[in-house]
């Protein structure tokens, strides 16, 4: 843990995520004005005096929309993604342990999901069920699944022809036994840094969704809504659709820079530690 | 004498693939083809034999790490080939394997501790303090420290960690060790400690053995009897002094002939091995070995070879020494 931070990349980028996090859970003491509450006569104030990052054409408190913001986008990217993790690595790890004709039909069937592009598969969903937060968790979830399977089957390859898999049937173990005690611990480093590589994934779809319309309903402000709303008059406001995309992409950034610090913190040395 | 722990007649293990495109080729591999041989209780039975004889997929075969395609393996009685559920684990209680890589064959991920207790846990044998000391006592016994419990594989050298190979393999008591090629990936000095151990345990726990090998020697030294593997076949069986003194078929002949001697006044041209092992997907037709064999006549090239046996030391072979 220490020497993932010493790496500056990854400091900074596991700051911009806390950053954002705290923002998330400290909206309410944080923001200046209610993200709702709308204000005819304040409207499209430019940044700077009462509202420190402008308001928008309804005259509510970017600021405010923002921190209230990065609550949908965080609560939605890490529950669909730890629901990818949880779904898709059960079904590459079971997959590639049981082997044969069955990982075949299995593989098959993931590398249909993964032909999909994530922003179709969710707008084919979101259009289906209708656009509810919890829709477009099983949105981003169903395209995120795919992966994780493919993520977590290769190692189980690997890992299930080594001896300690072999001994662990000798010694009478059950196969869930040496499938999710002895070779998930030895996958799990993998599939983390995936993980949070994907996450930043999953923010981008969100907030793409949000800006073709898809996302959760307004008044509630998400930053891909809020870009789109800002969209109309990019050239009068600006900062209507420059403020959310700058959050976008600290969070984004930050959550592949953390990736990345910690792909390389597990990549060299895997069968030491 | 008494009846064996373990008989195995007619084990067959053949691996089928196919492949290809549009015209796929299926090739079988008949790694195992008709083995039969029996282990009594507290005896180390050999199987020696080139790379690819099939000699690690018998012993495999016989765990049912990899299922037999046929044959029968009857173990203190029980038919293993028929066990299932419960009973098979209860059969794997008393048979266990120690593997030829010590690098795989421990989870790197956990400690030795947690390795040794977690058999006794699953098999309710002990838990807790219980299985703690036990696992205490096992690593004694293969000459390492308590502190050796916390500790990851890593840690350990490959002399060390086919030590903590070993004390898994006992921690279920069992009746028969199946040792594949337990040594070949070791240091000539660590070779040793280890097969003094396996010896020492042998002696003191009472213990079968089916000890798989390349090394002549190793087996000369380690077992009472001996079975020399072809191409997924015995082809001469009996007590290791007279087998390697006067082998009866002309490949165990040339596998000692082939095995050097350590001492230059003994000095000798080596014999020219002829050829190489043929593969076992097309093995030859008749006896398996004429290809190579100085002695082979017209019947060696259409016949396989009947067993005979001679007092206990028998070969498969049409022109067998000393009758």
């Amino acid at each position: 843990m220490k020497a993932l931070l010493r790496n500056p990349t990854t400091a900074i980028g596991a700051i911009m995520c806390a950053l954002i996090v705290a923002a998330a859970l400290l909206a309410p003491w944080l923001a200046p004005f209610d993200p709702v509450d709308q204000n005819i006569l304040d409207r499209m104030q430019p940044p700077g005096g009462d509202f420190l990052l402008g308001s928008d054409v309804f005259g509510r408190d970017v600021l405010s929309r923002i921190l209230w913001g990065a609550r949908i986008s965080l609560v939605v990217a890490v529950t669909s993604i730890a629901l990818a993790i949880v779904i898709g690595g059960a079904i590459g790890m079971v997959s590639g342990y049981i082997g044969g004709k069955f990982d075949l039909l299995v593989m098959q069937v993931m590398d249909v999901l993964l032909s999909f592009p994530a922003l179709i598969l969710g707008l084919i969903v979101v259009a289906l069920l209708g656009a509810e937060i919890h829709n477009l968790i099983i949105a981003i979830t169903l395209t995120a699944i795919a992966p994780f399977a493919r993520i977590a089957r290769a190692p189980v390859l690997s890992l299930k022809e080594r001896a300690f898999v072999e001994a662990g049937r000798a010694l009478g173990f059950s196969h869930a036994r040496v499938l999710f005690v002895h070779i998930l611990p030895n996958i799990l480093s993998e599939v983390l840094v995936m993980g949070s590589l994907w996450m930043a994934t999953a923010v981008r779809t969100e907030a793409s969704l949000s800006f073709i319309g898809l996302g959760v309903k307004p008044p509630t402000p998400t930053w891909g809504g809020m870009m789109r709303d800002g969209f109309d008059s990019i050239l009068d406001a600006p900062w209507l659709s420059v403020f959310p995309g700058i959050a976008i992409l600290m969070l984004v950034l930050g959550l592949n820079m953390v990736g990345d610090g910690l792909r390389d913190a597990t990549d060299p040395k895997l069968s030491g530690s | 004498m008494s009846a064996p722990i373990l008989t195995v007649s007619g084990l067959r293990r053949h691996f089928v693939q196919t492949k290809g495109f549009p015209r796929p080729v299926t090739t079988t591999v008949r790694a195992v083809d008709g083995v039969d041989f029996s282990i009594r209780p507290g005896e180390a039975f050999g199987l020696v034999g080139e790379s690819g004889c099939g000699k690690s997929t018998a012993a495999r075969a016989l765990l049912r790490l990899i299922e037999p395609d046929d044959g029968e393996i009857r173990f203190a009685g029980q038919d293993v080939r028929a066990a299932s559920g419960r009973d098979l684990v209860a059969l794997r209680r008393r048979m266990q394997i120690i593997f030829q890589d010590p690098y795989s064959s421990l989870n790197p991920r956990r400690t030795i501790g947690r390795t040794l207790m977690e058999p006794l846990e699953v098999h309710g044998v002990a838990r807790g303090e219980a299985a703690r000391a036990r696992s205490i006592a096992l690593l004694e016994e293969v000459g390492l420290p308590p502190a050796a419990m916390g500790r990851y594989p890593h840690e350990f050298s490959g002399g060390q960690r086919q030590r903590i190979g070993i004390a898994r393999a006992l921690a279920l008591e069992p009746e028969l060790i199946v040792a594949d090629e337990p040594v070949s990936a070791l240091d000539v000095s660590v070779q040793a400690q280890v097969l003094l151990l396996l010896k020492d345990l042998q002696r003191r726990r009472g213990l079968a053995f089916l000890f798989v090998s390349h090394d002549l020697g190793v087996i000369s030294w380690f077992c009472s009897r001996v079975a020399v593997m072809y191409l997924g076949r015995i082809v001469e069986q009996g007590p290791v002094a007279q087998v390697f003194a006067t082998p009866r078929h002309p490949y165990t002949a040339m596998l000692r002939d082939a095995s050097p001697i350590p001492d230059p006044s003994r000095r000798g041209i080596l014999p020219r091995v002829i050829g190489e092992i043929p593969s076992a997907a097309a093995p030859p037709p008749g006896c398996h070995f004429h290809p190579r064999c100085p002695k082979a006549t017209e019947i060696c090239r259409t016949t396989y070879p009947e067993w005979n046996d001679a007092g206990g030391h028998g070969a498969a072979c049409h022109h067998p020494e000393g009758g």
